[in-house]
């Protein structure tokens, strides 16, 4: 494979627990005999995916299906507890030296909370500056332009330098985020829904500044989202996920089109749409299970409407069902 | 016009600094019937849930509601006295928050809390009480409610916390429930059955709902009428169908052709230039100018006010005409 | 009224100078201590300390000023070379007003230097152990846990016997029984603030740990540290008045308050009731002052509300 075709990121049977130790009283318990209670959070249980230079891949679930931490993993802020995270075609986890620091600064995150994202006691001028001074990334006489450049290929006015995040608001506070992971020239963004506290009129245009970015810097997008009208507008592939796991995947048009597994096919029902007027709401029925209990087999088999006896027992392996589009549903057997 | 349940004429409502009082809500007029849904969309900064506390009064220093009439019923709840106004709460008007902890007390069981809202109104026995709870329990779809009028808030999920919100709303029945955004922070499927549920309830008890949020597709699927707020007032309203298919003000327009909907996928999408003002920066006359694209000297020099179009208003010199919609 | 509609320039609403209620709002949100009250405080506080020698009628450090004859003289009466003692004299001879002076400043350098240290070292500790975590985190808090363990006065009491009196063993004894509350209470606010975002984003864009550490989590873990730090100056003046008190502190001739209300001590029976009575109102204003110096200083440093 030649060095454009290398996917920039990929996943190999990725899996992420959060496992709370035990402390010193209970490990004390647990040399009388009594169990110790282990309580492992299953964020993302064995994910695969390969994105390749210059795409944008959606990755679209609700609370607790692990998309955050997926996105973590991929930026390197949580390292995976088994499986491979392959950057640039090497394992990052075995990366050292100059190159881990352009695998850390390659995978820029960028954050939901505009508020918690930004250090409230720094000036705009000293957030988005202090990586240049750090990693000498310009002599310090240029900096001063170098963030009057970054603050206006945001679309910020240059005397916002000496503002603190609280003086301005969430949607600026959201554009001095992606100026800050402008700054050290990433490869890669996570986005983890970016726009989701935005207000709609503001969202455009942070999205607006998404799509000018990629085609200005040629960026690759992992843009996570829990709103299916954002994704099918911005990504070239969308990645379902469901308890830590990718139900199905496939191109943008094609999944919206044709939505093959159950809760996909349910989560595109719910969203509310401006174009369906007075609709009798059918919703699925039951609570997103907890990851710290996932359900045995299919994970989704407890709400899905067409649930088999298999699903209880046997989780289901995402297969290619059409060209490029894949699903993890027994159904797609059941009919051979 | 007996079924004109809340009549809303203009509510003013400011909060006090030392440089003066800015009005958050100026000159809002809203009309409720019974059994109506109505949608109050607005970003933030717009005034909506500001007004949804001004009904109920529930407006503290350094907050004040400085004019305007509030006819609930045809008596002016702003001419009440508190404890009058507390009999109200919770058994004619009720309302559900954004954030469920802020209805349910943390400390207290969930079937302790249910029945005091009954028993504060309604003299009735415990055991009465105590079935009502359990049947609005099982109303709003929680499973085993008699073991979960035992449980505390924090046993709940987010989605189940609201519906027993939902609820505790519902007990004594009330004419009017006022929704602050009640399903924002909850996921897309469980905002589903949410909204379900209030649908069939409104229905089934003629309740009426003014619902706040800044979600244009719920109101869509959800309101009978909606009206649209933007600094501070009431910039169109009108049925939901018409005022979606065919906006007259630019604001709304900009609102609907900045969705990910409206443009192809890929394409920039429509979107409305600069921000909305704070409190105590909005321009003079209309507040939406220096954003608006069909503004005109007039715009600047005074706020317009209201036009009736039908069923219809809006406040706009240059309203999109009829023409002007594309298919 | 002819103007150009320029979207660019925009006049804005101005707001309302008047409502039914605005008088009584505004009376409620003046109602809070104003910065007025605490810069006559900080301002009185610093000319005592820095001036004293100046105020003081006499030098109460300097034993060839005294006289015996001196001693225990009421308030207002005059002493051997003529000088009026206007709060008496203790039962050495000293002017109380002098000594009062003096002791203000040595109360306030060992109060100010024993938490100043603690903040120091206890903050280091939980902060470290906050970002860290792990084993480091449960070693350095189980030592915390350990040392708090202990009564305080008794500690210091031992620790003095074996280092001996003068203010600088004093103030290395506070720090010693007082720096592992800072430690928990830095250690759980950082403990809320690693978990936000921009401590992310800093180790994402690649930041040594203690850079970090300085610059992102520190800064905004002060507040409560600080509010902590204002009560316990006055805990250590107190504690160091108490130990003085008990004849381990301070050395008898350089007295701090404490010390001096110790002295009166077992005057007041006698009716000689102003060697102790001043030197303990003083020492009341001089806690008080510093609570409400604090109390701005810690707002001000907030620049959400400067």
């Amino acid at each position: 494979m030649s060095q454009a075709d290398t996917p920039v990121i990929e996943l190999k049977n990725v899996h992420k627990r959060f496992e709370q130790r035990p402390d010193l009283a209970q490990r004390i318990l647990a040399l009388t005999g009594r169990p110790i209670d282990r309580r492992t959070v299953y964020a993302v249980n064995g994910v695969d995916l390969s994105i390749k230079r210059g795409e944008v891949v959606g990755l679209v679930g609700e609370s607790g299906c692990g998309k955050s931490t997926l996105g973590r993993v991929v930026a390197g802020l949580h390292r995976q507890t088994e499986g491979e995270l392959l950057y640039q075609g090497q394992d990052a986890v075995r990366l050292r030296g100059a190159e881990k620091l352009a695998y850390t600064l390659g995978v820029q995150m960028i954050f939901q909370d505009p508020q918690a994202s930004l250090n409230p006691r720094q000036r705009l001028r000293q957030i988005l500056g202090e990586s240049l001074k750090v990693h000498k990334l310009a002599p310090p006489a240029e900096i001063p332009a170098r963030i009057d450049q970054a603050l206006k290929e945001v679309g910020l006015d240059a005397e916002y330098r000496d503002r603190f995040p609280h003086q301005i608001s969430g949607g600026q506070r959201q554009r001095i985020g992606i100026a800050r992971a402008l700054m050290v020239a990433p490869k890669f963004l996570v986005c983890d829904e970016p726009v989701a506290a935005l207000d709609v009129s503001i969202q455009a245009q942070v999205i607006n500044l998404f799509m000018d970015l990629r085609e200005q810097h040629g960026f690759t997008y992992l843009f996570i989202s829990h709103d299916l009208g954002v994704v099918k507008h911005i990504s070239d592939r969308v990645a379902i996920m469901y308890l830590g796991k990718i139900v199905e995947i496939s191109t943008s048009a094609e999944i919206f089109a044709r939505a093959n597994h159950p809760y996909t096919q349910a989560l595109m029902a719910e969203v509310p749409d401006v174009a369906r007027r007075g609709r009798k709401f059918t919703p699925i029925k039951g609570e997103i299970p907890s990851p710290l209990n996932p359900p045995p087999g299919c994970t989704f088999n407890p709400r899905c409407p067409h649930a088999m006896p298999r699903c209880r027992e046997q989780a289901p392996v995402l297969k290619e069902i059409s060209a490029g589009h894949w699903s993890a549903c027994h159904l797609n057997e059941a009919s051979a | 016009m007996s079924d004109i349940l809340l009549d809303v004429r203009g509510l003013r409502t400011a909060f006090h600094t030392e440089a003066g009082a800015w009005l958050a809500v100026d000159g809002v007029d809203l009309t409720v019937r019974r059994g109506e849904i109505v949608g109050l969309v607005g970003e933030s900064g717009s005034g909506k849930s500001v007004t949804g506390f001004s009904l109920l009064g529930l407006i503290d220093p350094p907050g004040e509601v400085v004019d305007g009439e509030v006819k609930f019923k045809g008596t002016d709840l702003r001419k009440l006295t508190e404890e009058q106004m507390r009999q109200l709460r919770g058994n004619r008007i009720a309302m559900i928050f954004q954030d469920p902890l802020m209805t349910l007390n943390p400390v207290l069981r969930i079937g302790e809390q249910m029945m005091e809202a009954i028993l504060t109104h309604e003299n009735v026995t415990r055991a009465e009480a105590e079935e009502r709870c359990r049947e609005a329990l099982a109303m709003v779809g929680i499973p085993s409610p008699e073991k979960r009028l035992k449980s505390y808030p924090h046993e709940f999920s987010g989605g189940m916390r609201q519906r027993v919100a939902i609820a505790i709303a519902m007990l004594n029945k009330p004419d009017l429930i006022i929704c602050d955004e009640p399903t924002t922070a909850l996921d897309v499927t469980i905002q589903g059955q949410i909204l379900y549920r209030m649908q069939e309830i409104c229905r089934e008890h003629n309740t009426a709902l003014i619902w706040i949020t800044h979600d244009l597709g719920v109101v869509a699927e959800l309101a009978d009428r909606v009206a649209v707020m933007y600094a501070g007032r009431i910039v169109e309203s009108g049925p939901v169908e018409q005022v979606l298919a065919s906006p007259r003000h630019p604001y709304t327009k900009g609102l609907l052709d900045s969705m990910p909907g409206a443009t192809q996928p890929g394409a920039r999408l429509h979107q409305i230039n600069g921000m909305a003002p704070s409190l105590a920066g909005r321009p003079s006359g209309c507040a939406f100018r220096p954003r608006c694209t069909r503004v005109i000297p007039r715009c600047t020099e005074q706020a317009p006010s209201v036009t009736t179009e039908g069923p219809r208003s809006y406040r706009c010199y240059v309203p999109i005409a009829r023409e002007a919609q594309q298919a | 009224m002819a103007n150009s509609p320029n979207p660019g320039r925009t006049r804005t609403v101005q707001p309302l100078a008047e409502t039914p209620q605005r008088a009584s709002i505004l009376k409620k949100l003046r109602a809070r201590p104003t910065v007025r009250g605490s810069a006559i405080a900080l301002a009185i506080l610093v000319v005592l300390v820095v001036f004293a020698p100046f105020f003081a009628p006499q030098n109460p450090y300097d034993l060839a000023n005294l006289s015996l004859m001196d001693g225990r003289l009421a308030p207002r009466q005059a002493l051997m070379d003529g000088s009026i003692a206007w709060l008496g004299t203790d039962d050495q001879g000293r002017d109380m007003l002098s000594a009062i002076l003096y002791g203000l400043r040595i109360s306030l350098m060992v109060g100010l230097s024993a938490v100043v240290l603690a903040t120091a070292i206890g903050g280091a500790v939980g902060l470290i152990a906050a970002y860290v975590g792990g084993l480091v985190d449960t070693v350095l808090m189980r030592i915390v846990d350990f040392i708090l363990g202990f009564p305080t006065i008794l500690v210091a009491l031992v620790l003095l016997v074996v280092l001996g009196r003068g203010v600088d063993k004093v103030i290395l004894a506070l720090v010693l029984v007082q720096w592992g509350h800072y430690a928990r209470i830095m250690r759980s606010r950082a403990l809320q603030e690693r978990r936000k975002e921009y401590v992310e984003a800093a180790a994402n864009l690649g930041f040594p740990a203690w850079r970090i550490m300085a610059f992102h989590l520190l800064p905004n873990c002060l507040g409560p540290v600080m509010v902590f730090a204002t009560i316990q100056i006055a805990t250590a003046i107190a504690l160091e008045a108490t130990l003085s008190f008990l004849g381990v502190g301070v050395p008898i001739t350089e007295p701090s308050l404490g010390l001096l209300i110790s002295n009166g001590f077992q005057y007041l029976l006698s009716g000689d009731y102003w060697i102790s009575l001043f030197p303990g109102i003083a020492l009341l204003l001089l806690i008080l002052s510093i609570n409400i110096v604090g109390d701005r200083l810690r707002e001000s440093l907030d620049p959400r509300r400067a």
